[in-house]
């Protein structure tokens, strides 16, 4: 039962990291290895709030608008200049980017992990344990997040043009649509989702620069199992391999259950390559 | 208003355009004709930003726009329906439309009146609002491109190959639209390979061959002799 519980938590999360990877691979065909670093800096941004004294809440909120921001820096500065080439080129820029990023948290903060308080501390008991109710909370605002993705996503005029240009990127520029801009915008949104989830898994890890490297290549396996680009899949992906986990470390270590995630990888890679959650095309 | 000037364009390194001059006055209606493979789609393309002229300059509404990006053309008044039609798919008919409403200067009576037009002139598609782009039959993927086209508001279409693929009865559809446009005041490029209905619809014929204009007659007078269109066209 905890088991579930934890599994369905840090799915939560990790769905939350990979959709922003998702989007920004559907719409621009950018593989983004720095994805993990915006998470990183997202709770290092968090731990620098809170020690200013801000509140919890606050820290989220800043956090996320300035790696929204950051973002937006980075693809302008790396991304763009590169639009249209090989997608090695992009591969190698944004690989470059986590490498500096890394270093800078390094330089900036130290060695020295972090810690993000909760801000809730209570427990609630189900069956007869002790669980606490800010794992809830973090499940609770991660779907809420990503719910709003796809009201977003469905219904307001950038939700549309993200829509458009993921699907013709030609035809939406035909149609007026500022593609450029909506590259920009999607790189900045998937970077302020990371950052969220890094601030609110913050306080069960602690925070230091190889957080990046840690969830990233689980987020990696989420897109690739759920189909690249495809939002509902990595949810269900993210999920799916959270629970898998989760029960797989009832039998072993968690550092073992992780490779059931990439068993499930290379499954998925030899008999549904397009995703699992994807009709495999005819 | 549209000017094409010794336009010259490559794909990689084939050279498709050969010095393309045309010319589309305001609210003309203009066919360009053709074999396959001369150049005439490249040449629409060219002129929507899609291929950038190696030489030759674009210029609408007396303005050099050579080299402007594709969405900012859009904006000032260019739509491109292309020959592959190019529905979003997993768009909904509304949604499709959305992508061409959804600007600056459209508050909400010229929002009613633009979909009310469409609506009107394509009963179909309003039935079909929230059907996916994908699930349209052809012809109806062939309304939709030039219903989306419409709610840009242009100054002129760029009409690729409207009719291809259709049945006769949406052929005759096609032509009313044109029609339509026409008396609306909008211009219209067509890229067609029916003969018959580009000299019925068209006030000016251009006939290309090998990347460059060849010959350029009014639609009536290409309609009372027909040698020079069986001497490019074979027909």
């Amino acid at each position: 039962m905890i088991q579930l519980l934890n599994g369905l938590v840090n799915g939560m999360i990790l769905a939350l990291v990979a959709s922003g990877l998702t989007l920004i691979f559907g719409i621009m065909d950018v593989v983004n290895f720095a994805h993990g670093e915006l998470y990183m800096l997202g709770a290092y941004v968090g731990t620098t709030v809170l020690a200013a004294g801000g509140s919890f809440w606050l820290a989220l909120g800043v956090a996320s608008v300035t790696i929204f921001c950051l973002g937006a820096a980075i693809q302008l500065v790396t991304l763009r200049p590169l639009l249209g080439r090989d997608p090695l080129a992009t591969i190698l820029a944004t690989f470059g980017l986590s490498l500096v990023l890394q270093n800078y948290a390094l330089w900036q903060y130290g060695p020295v992990a972090r810690k993000i308080q909760e801000p809730f501390t209570g427990h609630f008991r189900i069956f007869q344990l002790e669980y606490p109710w800010y794992r809830i909370i973090i499940a609770v605002l991660s779907a809420a997040i990503m719910l709003a993705l796809w009201l977003f996503l469905k219904r307001a005029t950038w939700g549309i043009w993200i829509r458009a240009t993921a699907q013709d990127r030609t035809m939406a520029a035909a149609m007026g649509i500022p593609v450029p801009l909506v590259h920009t915008a999607v790189f900045s949104l998937g970077g302020a989702m990371a950052a969220a989830s890094g601030v609110l898994y913050g306080p069960l890890v602690g925070v230091d620069q190889t957080l990046g490297p840690g969830i990233i290549l689980r987020a990696f396996i989420v897109v690739v199992v759920g189909g690249m680009g495809n939002l509902g899949g990595s949810v269900l992906a993210a999920v799916f391999i959270s629970l898998l986990e989760s029960f797989a470390s009832l039998w072993m270590s968690p550092a073992q259950a992780v490779i059931v995630s990439f068993v499930l990888l290379i499954v998925t890679l030899l008999f549904r390559p397009t995703g699992l959650f994807v009709p495999t095309p005819k | 208003m549209l000017a094409a000037r010794d336009v010259h364009a490559f794909y990689g390194k084939s050279h498709i355009l050969h010095g393309v001059s045309l010319e589309v006055r305001a609210g003309e209606v203009v066919g360009l004709l053709g074999r396959n493979g001369v150049g005439k789609s490249t040449t629409l393309k060219t002129i929507m930003g899609l291929v950038r002229p190696a030489r030759g300059a674009i210029v609408f509404d007396g303005r050099d726009v050579t080299g402007v990006a594709t969405h900012r053309l859009a904006r000032l008044g260019l739509a491109w329906v292309p020959e592959d039609r190019r529905i979003f798919p997993s768009l909904s008919v509304w949604e499709n439309l959305r992508t061409g409403l959804d600007r600056a200067g459209v508050g909400h009576a010229k929002r009613a009146d633009l979909l009310e037009k469409v609506f009107r002139y394509f009963p179909l598609l309003a039935e079909r609002r929230y059907q996916a782009g994908r699930t349209l039959s052809g012809g109806e993927q062939q309304m939709l491109a030039i219903a989306r086209a419409m709610m840009l508001e242009p100054k002129i279409i760029l009409l690729d190959e409207p009719t291809e693929g259709l049945m006769p009865r949406m052929v005759g559809q096609i032509r009313e639209i044109i029609e339509t446009l026409r008396q609306d005041g909008v211009a219209i490029l067509l890229v067609e390979q029916s003969v018959p209905l580009t000299l019925a619809v068209s006030a000016r014929v251009y006939i290309m061959e090998k990347g460059v204009v060849r010959h350029e007659a009014p639609a009536p007078a290409l309609r009372a002799d027909d040698a020079v269109i069986r001497r490019y066209l074979g027909v």
